[in-house]
């Protein structure tokens, strides 16, 4: 969307196995919690908005900084910025609650953070991400809804 | 321990619903929220009726909506940056300003005590005072001394004086100063640790609480100069004092408090689907109160509880308004 590129030369990394399913997933009678796993897998092939690249494979999102209680009803989701300064934090933070707020019953309670040390303003986004009205205000706005949607659209 | 008891839900909203307000006269309820619309409710046959929808009014969500203290008027504050003031003409209700000048989302609207006066608060950190008369609205000030987002605005019971709460983590006080005859901020709450979304003046106007995003309650006293006690009272201007801090009760963000004027009865809406009631105990000291809870309603909503708010008419009437698009009607019994 830029025309320059903030970080230019970003490190990649792998992606994940596949999930193996189990006989117990395809089994309707069972019924399974929500995991780490499963959230990781609603998040990581969300876009970057800068890069051609998911979110996975920047290790902006990683199965180790997710955390689900399925009795309180809570998943708690740490990002890391590629780099200290970028200005797409609020952005990425964004599309991942969009995210996980339109693939999760609305009965959890979603919290979605920096992951601590790694961003220069990580109190002020936090708190941003935290405001569930700016967020529905944001959420509002038809260009920054077109711009999340092209983020969190799984590419083929 | 009390018992609060749900009487009734209204599940007539579609999205999220952001606030009720009771008219201050008649068993009647206003709602509002994400589908742009203002519902109303007149209580008949035991039970709350839906008789109107008021679409059209705004382009947005609808934030906050207020009655005025004669209960001809309600006002609804929008995302749109306008604020709509809807006449009661017996069976309709006609939209008959829209108040312009914000430059973004609108999130608070409430009337003074006399009616006069009118304030709102945006996301654009400014909170303006409106001057109405004879079906005309003049803005009387623009005060900008917040420095981030304007939660919510609140009159005093029965003075000209305005309380608001930010994103900033302060409330401010405002006074028109007969001195310059212009709008000041008279005093800064300093506190919380974070976002303070909403706030109610007691009974008697001399004690605030705040609620906060740093799931705490706090209670907020007045003390005049030449106080008893003697706080000291810079400059000869009332200071207001943080006498208690309720914590521990609350597990998420505390969206909403409403500090009932017949009862002293003060209830919460919280991030964690709750709803809590506070009383102070019998042999508090004014200048270092003690509260207790005295019910906790888990899963009040099956989701956030956004506003709560004491009937004026009803002792122990209690509206709520949640994320799961209900408003439930309780009622508080010790």
């Amino acid at each position: 969307m830029e025309e320059k590129l903030e970080n230019i030369n970003p490190k990649l990394y792998g992606k994940i196995e596949e999930r193996v399913v189990t006989v117990d997933d395809e089994n309707e009678e069972v019924v399974d919690d929500f995991d780490a796993r499963e959230i990781f897998d609603l998040i990581k092939n969300i876009n970057d908005p800068e890069h051609p690249l998911t979110l996975e494979e920047l290790h902006v999102v990683e199965e180790r900084l997710i955390e689900v209680d399925n009795q309180k009803n809570l998943v708690d989701v740490k990002f890391t910025p590629t780099i200290p300064h970028c200005s797409m934090v609020t952005l990425i933070g964004l599309s991942i609650r969009v995210q996980l707020l339109r693939a999760l019953p609305s009965r959890f309670k979603v919290n979605v953070e920096v992951n601590p040390g790694t961003h220069s303003s990580e109190a002020a986004v936090n708190k941003q991400l935290a405001d569930k009205e700016r967020v529905a205000a944001a959420l509002e706005n038809k260009h920054l809804v077109s711009v999340i949607n092209q983020c969190v659209s799984v590419k083929n | 321990m009390g018992t609060l008891s749900l009487k009734q839900t209204l599940s007539d909203h579609q999205g999220r619903v952001w606030n009720v307000s009771w008219h201050p006269v008649k068993l009647m309820l206003a709602s509002c929220g994400e589908d742009k619309k203002i519902r109303i409710y007149l209580h008949e046959g035991g039970k709350y009726v839906m008789k109107l929808i008021l679409a059209e009014g705004h382009t947005r969500t609808i934030r906050e909506v207020s009655w005025s203290p004669c209960g001809q008027y309600l006002a609804s504050a929008s995302f749109d940056a306008t604020i709509a003031i809807w006449e009661n003409k017996g069976n309709k209700f006609e939209c008959s300003a829209t108040l312009e000048g914000h430059e973004n989302e609108v999130k608070s609207v409430d009337w003074s005590w006399s009616g006069h006066l009118l304030a709102s608060c945006s996301r654009d950190k400014s909170v303006w005072v409106w001057e109405c008369f004879n079906d005309e609205y003049e803005c009387d000030a623009v005060l900008s001394e917040h420095a981030q987002d304007v939660k919510k605005v609140r009159w005093h019971p029965h003075e000209d004086t305005l309380a608001s709460a930010s994103y900033d983590d302060t409330v401010k006080i405002f006074q028109d100063c007969t001195d310059v005859s212009e709008w000041k901020c008279v005093a800064t709450l300093s506190s919380h640790t974070s976002t303070v979304w909403s706030l109610s003046f007691d009974e008697s106007g001399s004690r605030l609480v705040t609620c906060s995003d740093d799931k705490t309650l706090k209670i907020w006293q007045q003390y005049q100069p030449k106080n008893i006690p003697g706080i000291p009272t810079p400059n000869d201007v009332a200071v207001w004092k943080n006498v208690c801090t309720l914590s521990g009760y609350h597990t998420r963000t505390i969206y909403d408090v409403d500090w009932c004027k017949k009862t002293g009865l003060i209830a919460t809406a919280c991030g964690d689907n709750t709803i809590r009631i506070f009383r102070e105990e019998n042999d508090s000291d004014i200048n270092q109160p003690n509260f207790s809870m005295v019910s906790a309603t888990e899963n009040a909503h099956s989701s956030d509880v956004n506003a709560v708010r004491w009937s004026p008419k009803n002792p122990g009437e209690l509206a709520s308004a949640g994320d799961d698009s209900k408003v439930n009607i309780w009622f508080y019994s010790d």
